[in-house]
């Protein structure tokens, strides 16, 4: 094996796994409805790749290459598993699928219906994101444990589970129909929100692992909003994450402190970026269906409307989040919305609209609830009961910067007479 | 794939209306839906449950027989019938457990049939 040979193997086994990895996957999955497995012979597949394409060259197509190993190795794990009649017959079936299709040309993108498989309603709805993250990503149970403050061990069970369930409860891999793919869509676009707001949770960038999942998640709200082009809730999605994204450089000062949106500097926002958000924005208005995502992408135009032109927009901005709410109302819209309605009506109208904490005794521990009380009762001078209400958003905030943040906040209070 | 279809409802359901009253609203409430699964052809068998107080629990932990009087968990809803159905996968077992009346006035629990190796 020479060096080189070795490296430009690398190199093409790395482009491969970014570009096919949940291609590939997707096409063992939809014929065995076993992702471990799937998994397992493509790791063997991309191990004998490295051993063997130094010596041979790599081939003209590396996918194709690949598949044929990873569907060998499919075959005779299952063959080795089950010796019985109905595995005879299932393993006829299954190696019938994989033979037909390696005949074709290109090997068919199936990646969407392993999604709908990963948000499926039977699987714990806080596992789809991890498996969705593993399954059409390749990223490991280590990473998506540091990203969503789980721990390896207990991260690597739950996915484990959830691929039984999938393989042994007969969780369909194909694409929902028609009058269902709205709600099951929801679902997927959900879980991929999630992957996105765990990687926004850490702004600064200074975990690149959380910084690589807004990555990842924005790849797999592309995927989705290119498979399924005519969705206007999967544009809207795509919209409102590359509005966030946008402006992430904004975010953070050079030594790291956190800057609130109203006091960001639009030009270190990616223009070209927010221009793709708003066009996507644009195109899913045309097909006449709202919903949530199309919504809060919405809301994120118009602040970014705002802070362009220094125009307030608030009454427009109030009128999204009565939208919002009655659509998918939660306390953290209503949140928002009682924080728009202060900027149009004065603090003390933003107060009246505050979520009940009674109602929802989970906002107790919602560092954004306390901040949002803080920031209106500072606003109408009630100086005391805001210093209380910082202290609490302080101590339940995880990110030092916004902790440093808020405790500026807090000093500037004028001193208690 | 084989799915067991286990059909939980609360047994004092509709228990201020007279014996034949009951009877004719229950009938009313799964002859429809019986005659779809079988028009259908996916049901492999199917019954309907008498009341748990009928029910006897037997363990037999230690070599030591106990015999008791009554279902296994006392909870408010109590399996009152079952339908084995034979279909594609889990979403077609799940679209059949959601016209089961037991999910309007109970729930249904899906489990797949361990296939058994011969």
């Amino acid at each position: 094996m020479n060096a080189e040979g070795g490296d430009e193997a690398r190199s093409t086994a790395d482009v491969v796994a970014r570009r096919s990895y949940g291609k590939l996957v997707a096409f063992l999955v939809v014929r065995t409805r076993d992702v471990a497995a799937a998994e397992d012979a493509l790791a063997e597949a991309f191990a004998l790749a490295l051993k063997d394409w130094p010596r041979n060259g790599c081939p003209v197509n590396p996918e194709a290459w690949l598949l044929t190993v990873a569907r060998r190795r499919t075959i005779d794990d299952f063959r080795g598993r089950r010796r019985d009649e109905i595995a005879v017959e299932q393993l006829r079936q299954v190696s019938d699928g994989l033979e037909a299709a390696a005949t074709v040309a290109e090997i068919p993108d199936q990646r969407l219906a392993l999604m709908f498989a990963c948000a499926h309603p039977a699987i714990d709805a806080g596992i789809r994101a991890p498996l969705m993250l593993q399954a059409v990503l390749g990223l490991d149970a280590k990473t998506i444990a540091s990203a969503f403050l789980a721990s390896p061990a207990a991260m690597s069970k739950r996915l484990v589970r959830a691929k039984e369930k999938i393989r042994e409860a007969g969780i369909p891999l194909r694409i929902p129909e028609r009058e269902e793919l709205a709600s099951r869509l929801g679902a997927v676009l959900d879980a991929i929100y999630a992957a996105f707001s765990e990687g926004w949770s850490d702004p600064g960038g200074a975990d690149a692992i959380r910084r690589d999942l807004t990555e990842e998640a924005l790849f797999l709200a592309r995927l989705v909003a290119e498979l399924l082009p005519d969705d206007p809730e999967a544009l809207g999605l795509l919209a409102l994450m590359l509005y966030a994204h946008a402006r992430r450089h904004a975010r953070r000062q050079a030594q790291g402190e956190y800057v609130p949106l109203a006091e960001q500097d639009p030009a270190l926002w990616d223009a070209a970026m927010m221009a793709e958000a708003e066009a996507l924005l644009n195109r899913a208005g045309t097909m006449r269906s709202i919903g949530r995502y199309q919504l809060e992408a919405a809301l994120q135009s118009a602040h970014v409307f705002r802070c362009c032109t220094g125009r307030p927009n608030w009454t427009e901005v109030v009128q999204l989040y009565d939208a919002l709410f009655a659509l998918a109302g939660s306390p953290v819209v209503a949140l928002n919305r009682a924080l728009a309605i202060g900027e149009l009506e004065g603090p003390d109208a933003g107060l009246r609209a505050m979520p009940d904490i009674a109602a929802d005794p989970r906002l107790a521990e919602y560092q954004p609830y306390w901040a949002a009380r803080a920031e209106l009762l500072a606003r109408a001078g009630v100086h005391e009961e805001a210093r209380q209400a910082y202290k609490l958003a302080i101590g339940l905030e995880r990110d030092p910067a916004v902790r440093r943040f808020l405790e500026g906040r807090q000093a500037s209070l004028p001193d208690a007479a | 794939m084989q799915y067991l279809l286990l059909a939980y409802t609360t047994e004092t359901l509709w228990s201020e209306l007279s014996h034949e009253e009951k009877e004719k609203k229950l009938h009313a409430a799964y002859g429809p839906f019986v005659e779809a699964l079988q028009k259908a052809g996916v049901v492999k068998g199917m019954n309907r449950l008498r009341l748990t107080k009928d029910a006897t629990t037997v363990r037999a932990s230690d070599g030591k027989q106990q015999v008791l009087d009554g279902p296994y968990a006392d909870s408010k809803e109590q399996l009152g019938g079952y339908f084995l159905i034979d279909v594609p996968d889990l979403d077609a077992a799940l679209s059949w457990a959601a016209r089961c009346p037991a999910a309007q006035h109970g729930a249904v629990e899906v489990r797949p049939i361990w296939e058994m190796q011969r």
